[in-house]
């Protein structure tokens, strides 16, 4: 400390002049220029005798004291003015001088001392903030480290994990196995067991057996009793056995294996030459499929040497087969199996090929028709769903429209309708009726001529009939053919004729008067030869309704249905009597019959 | 279906002669010979002691009665009434006794499986074959006749004899390579033997006529194995029942396995048919699970009906007691049908005592404890 304040001073008091220097400056304008060159002085030199000696010159000691005095009273020393010695002096009172000085040396020393702890202190903090920083990137160093480590351990403790749990279900399975396999002991382990303790019980049933025996010693012979000897069941003596025997057996054996072999051997045979024709046709059909493909793919030689080879390898095979030798055949059957593997691989591969390229081809057919194909599909889906809806709606209208007309009137608008429903029909119903009682009283009318027809055709019979007998009478008489007499029989037919031409023209009054005029005229023939004014037969027949004739056909059987249908109306009279008419008119009952059916 | 009257007998004794002409029962000791059309009686022998087996010989002759406990066999004769045989084992003891196929000959099991005695009528004379092995099936006969295969076990070891029965002429003696012989069938050609282990084990062997071993055929191993083994009838076949619900059929080419059949508990194929008989009281008895089965019949005397179950069908299991030997799960019986069409099998512990197939093929009858079902099977769809 002391070598360093007697250095110092010269320092500080240099700095401090500066200060001071400075501070005077602005303090005293008269000094400036002075100060200025002191203070470019002082920059260039460093000696403290120019400069105290250029704050203070002999001219201007008093203000150079009162300037001090007053620096000292700002500092806050005692007032220990410096005065000078004398007024108008050049010297100063030394006392408070050196007072002053001495206060000036001793807080310039403790500021010096506090500079110094400052310092001190300056360096001590640098260096724990050194020290601090270097622990703090140390122990930065040391947390990623640890950092490090702690995901590495996790890792293997991850694996460890895993090794755990697959070491677990190994010993799982070694467990379940070693279960299983006591059990399997177990079991052994039981049977054994029981298989001894059965060995044991017969061993000792034998000893038992074998002591009592010892004991007894009461051997039973065993013997056979039989009654007689019985022959053999093939009815052959029993032989000796001698070596030919034996040997005859043992033939017999082995004949009997031989024959068991060769059959299988038959049929493993037959099986054999299945197969192989099997693979020959495979290895044909084969070699066509991929034929056609050949030319495409490969040139024509390589098929043809194909086919060649191929047809090489059959004909060997024929040979082979056909020859008797074991190896060509061995062999025949290894070049069949290659060829066919190969054939085989080449077929294989071309359906690889062929399915890439029809994939491909799909891919590129969707992708073009895809859009197309899914539009018009849609489309359609619309379409159809359009009209689905359509059918739908109409189907509800219809629906309601029925329900409406079933239901939709109330009780009275239906009875309503019912009633004209009803109305309706018995309108008709009334119409049917009038009809009705108009046909009945139409039939009832005819019916009436009809009968009354009847009788006047019984009496006209029965005049015939008269008539008849007595011409007959006259005829068998006269048996001389006279044309007289002749001519009175035509003169008799034209009569009849002409009774017959009347009813015709009475036709339309009664209808019924037909049939008693045909009969008439029926009767009126049964001559042999029919003269020339007897009526032809078909006109005789068109008058028996033979053959119809409409309109009197028409009537008659509409005659007849009427009286049939007024069975219901319970005058069964009329049709007994239409019967017993029937039954007179036995000639026209076939014509009714025929009518009837036509 | 018509029954006659209730017959008496004893000990499930009851057989129709191979002619099918008559009916032999036995009630106690007594042997009573029925004509199967009118059930009349035709004869009646008396045995000295209570009959235990009985059996018909081929050429339904004679009838043999074997008195195990007295050591005794009786063979009687149908033509001659007052015919008789007796054979007498003596102290040697007798546990079982059969006809040999040309129906002269019988052969004794003595006790303790020591030997197998063979008596000929013809010559009475006799024959041993020692170390006959005591399994469920160690003897079998070839379908014609001619060759006889016994299981035999000497010094811890499984050998087969087969024996030519004109003479009983030794053919073929062979080992087996299995550990435990349990039983021995021929094919139906008598060409190839089929010889499997027992059920520790699953091994089936083949070997032909002249003893060569043709093939050997095992599933798995460990777990229990062969329960049942039959041929098909045209020797195509030959279908193996395990103890674990599986029928695995091999061919007689190659002797691989061409197909299995599984028995699982829930029906879900849709082409199977489920008959389901419904009794008054509500008890499921006879669902097995047959392939394409048809209309059954009802009973004659119960309410009962059988109508289709619809699919899936979930069928009651009951799990058998593990702890136990030989126990009752997987396939115990199995039969084709005569065609060889069909193949009919009953897993698990059901109460059918057996499953036997018309000689036509075209149904089937199955016999429980109380119980018989006729199964018809439509033969419209061909079905291999």
């Amino acid at each position: 400390m002391g070598e360093w304040w007697t250095t110092v001073p010269i320092e500080s008091s240099l700095g401090n002049f500066d200060i001071s220097s400075i501070s005077h400056a602005t303090m005293s304008p008269s000094k400036q220029n002075n100060l200025l060159s002191m203070y470019s002085s002082l920059s260039l030199s460093k000696s403290s005798y120019s400069v105290i000696s250029a704050f203070c010159t002999e001219d201007n000691i008093p203000q150079c004291i009162s300037y001090i005095n007053q620096e000292l009273a700002s500092l806050g020393l005692s007032s220990t003015c410096i005065e000078a010695s004398s007024p108008g002096a050049a010297g100063l009172n030394p006392v408070p001088a050196l007072n002053a000085t001495y206060e000036l040396l001793q807080i310039h020393r403790r500021t010096m001392c506090s500079l110094e702890e400052l310092e001190r202190e300056q360096l001590k903090k640098s260096s724990t903030l050194e020290h601090v920083q270097m622990n703090n990137s140390r122990l930065k160093d040391q947390l990623e480290l640890s950092i490090r480590e702690k995901s590495g351990l996790h890792e293997m403790e991850r694996q460890l994990q895993l090794k755990i749990k697959t070491l677990q279900s190994c010993l799982k399975t070694e467990k379940d196995e070693v279960q299983k396999l006591q059990n399997i002991i177990a079991s052994r382990a039981s049977q054994y067991s029981h298989d001894a303790k059965r060995k044991e019980r017969e061993t000792a049933k034998l000893k038992e057996r074998l002591s009592q025996l010892l004991v007894d010693r009461k051997d039973k012979k065993l013997a056979i009793d039989v009654l007689n000897c019985l022959g053999r069941s093939d009815g052959k003596r029993s032989h000796w056995k001698t070596a030919k025997a034996a040997a005859s057996h043992e033939g017999e054996m082995y004949k009997s294996l031989l024959s068991d072999y060769e059959a299988s051997q038959r049929s493993l045979m037959l099986e054999n030459a299945e197969l192989k024709k099997v693979l020959q046709q495979m290895k044909k059909e084969m070699i066509h499929v991929l034929s056609p493909r050949q030319p495409s793919i490969r040139g024509a030689t390589a098929d043809d040497s194909q086919e060649q080879a191929d047809s090489d390898l059959e004909d060997r095979a024929g040979d082979s087969s056909r020859g008797s030798l074991d190896k060509s055949c061995e062999h025949a059957r290894e070049q069949l199996t290659n060829s066919i593997r190969q054939q085989w691989r080449k077929l294989r591969n071309h359906m690889e090929r062929l399915d890439s390229q029809a994939s491909q081809v799909q891919n590129q057919l969707e992708s073009n028709k895809d859009v197309i194909s899914r539009e018009t599909h849609e489309d359609e889906m619309e379409r159809m769903r359009r009209e689905v809806q359509q059918c739908k709606e109409f189907i509800d209208a219809q629906q309601q429209l029925l329900q409406q007309l079933n239901t939709s009137f109330d009780d009275e608008t239906a009875a309503l309708l019912n009633d004209c429903y009803t109305l309706e029909e018995k309108e008709r119903l009334k119409e049917e009726w009038r009809l009705f009682e108009e046909q009945k009283r139409n039939f009832e009318r005819e019916r009436t001529n009809f009968t009354e027809a009847a009788i006047r055709l019984g009496r006209e019979k029965k005049a015939f009939e008269e008539d008849r007998a007595s011409w007959l009478k006259n005829q068998f008489l006269n048996m001389t053919p006279f044309t007289d007499r002749r001519r009175c029989s035509s003169s008799d037919g034209q009569s009849a004729l002409s009774i017959r031409s009347e009813p015709e023209m009475r036709m339309s009054s009664s209808k019924v008067q037909l049939p008693k005029s045909s009969t008439y005229t029926s009767f009126s023939t049964p001559k042999p030869a029919p003269s020339a004014t007897v009526p032809s037969t078909t006109e005789l027949y068109r008058t028996l309704r033979l053959i119809p004739d409409p309109s009197s056909t028409r009537h008659s059987s509409h005659g007849r249905w009427h009286e049939s249908s007024t069975i219901e109306d319970g005058e069964s009279q009329v049709k007994a009597k239409s019967r017993l008419r029937c039954g007179d008119l036995s000639i026209f009952s076939l014509g009714e019959d025929e009518n009837s059916l036509t | 279906m018509n029954f006659s009257e209730v017959f008496k007998q004893s000990n499930q004794l009851c057989k129709v002669s191979p002619d099918g002409k008559y009916l032999a029962t036995c009630v106690q000791y007594r042997l009573v010979v029925r004509d199967v059309s009118t059930l009349q009686i035709l004869q009646l022998y008396t045995c000295l002691d209570q009959i235990s087996h009985m059996d018909w010989s081929s050429d339904s002759l004679f009838i043999l009665c074997a008195m195990y406990k007295r050591g005794l066999v009786q063979v009687w004769s149908l033509e001659q009434p007052d015919w008789h045989c007796k054979i007498d084992e003596g102290s040697i003891g007798l546990v079982s006794s059969r006809w040999s196929p040309d129906g002269r000959h019988i052969l004794n099991t003595t006790e303790f499986h020591l030997r197998v005695t063979v008596w000929s009528l013809c010559t009475k004379a006799v024959s041993y074959i020692k170390y006959p092995k005591a399994c469920s099936k160690g003897i079998d006969f070839s379908r014609d006749g001619c060759y006889m295969a016994l299981a035999e076990r000497r010094d811890c070891k499984d050998y087969v004899s087969v024996f030519v029965c004109d003479d009983w002429h030794l053919l073929r003696h062979f080992e087996t390579e299995t550990q435990d012989l349990a039983g021995l069938e021929w094919s139906p050609n008598g060409c190839v033997l089929a010889v499997w282990d027992s059920c520790l084990e699953y091994k089936v062997l083949l070997y032909s006529l002249d003893g060569r071993l043709l093939s050997t055929y095992s599933a798995y191993e460990w777990s229990l194995g062969v329960k049942s083994v039959t041929w098909s009838p045209s020797s195509q076949f030959l279908a193996i029942g395990s103890y674990d619900e599986k029928v695995r059929i091999l061919n007689h080419i190659t002797w691989k396995k061409i197909t299995q059949f599984e028995h699982p508990s829930t029906i879900n194929n849709t082409k199977a048919v489920v008959y389901k008989e419904v009794e008054r009281r509500p008890v499921v008895s006879d669902d097995l699970s047959l392939h394409n089965i048809t209309v059954g019949t009802t009973l004659f005397n119960t309410q009962s009906k059988y109508e289709i179950c619809p699919l899936p069908v979930q069928i009651p299991v009951v799990k058998p007691d593990p702890d136990r030997a030989n126990p009752k799960i997987g396939i115990s019986s199995l039969a084709f049908s005569a065609d060889g069409r069909y193949l009919a099998t009953k897993n698990g512990g059901f109460q059918v005592q057996s499953l036997s197939w018309h000689c036509t093929g075209d149904s089937l009858i199955l016999l429980g404890k109380e119980q018989l079902c006729l199964c018809y099977m439509e033969t419209e769809q061909e079905d291999k």
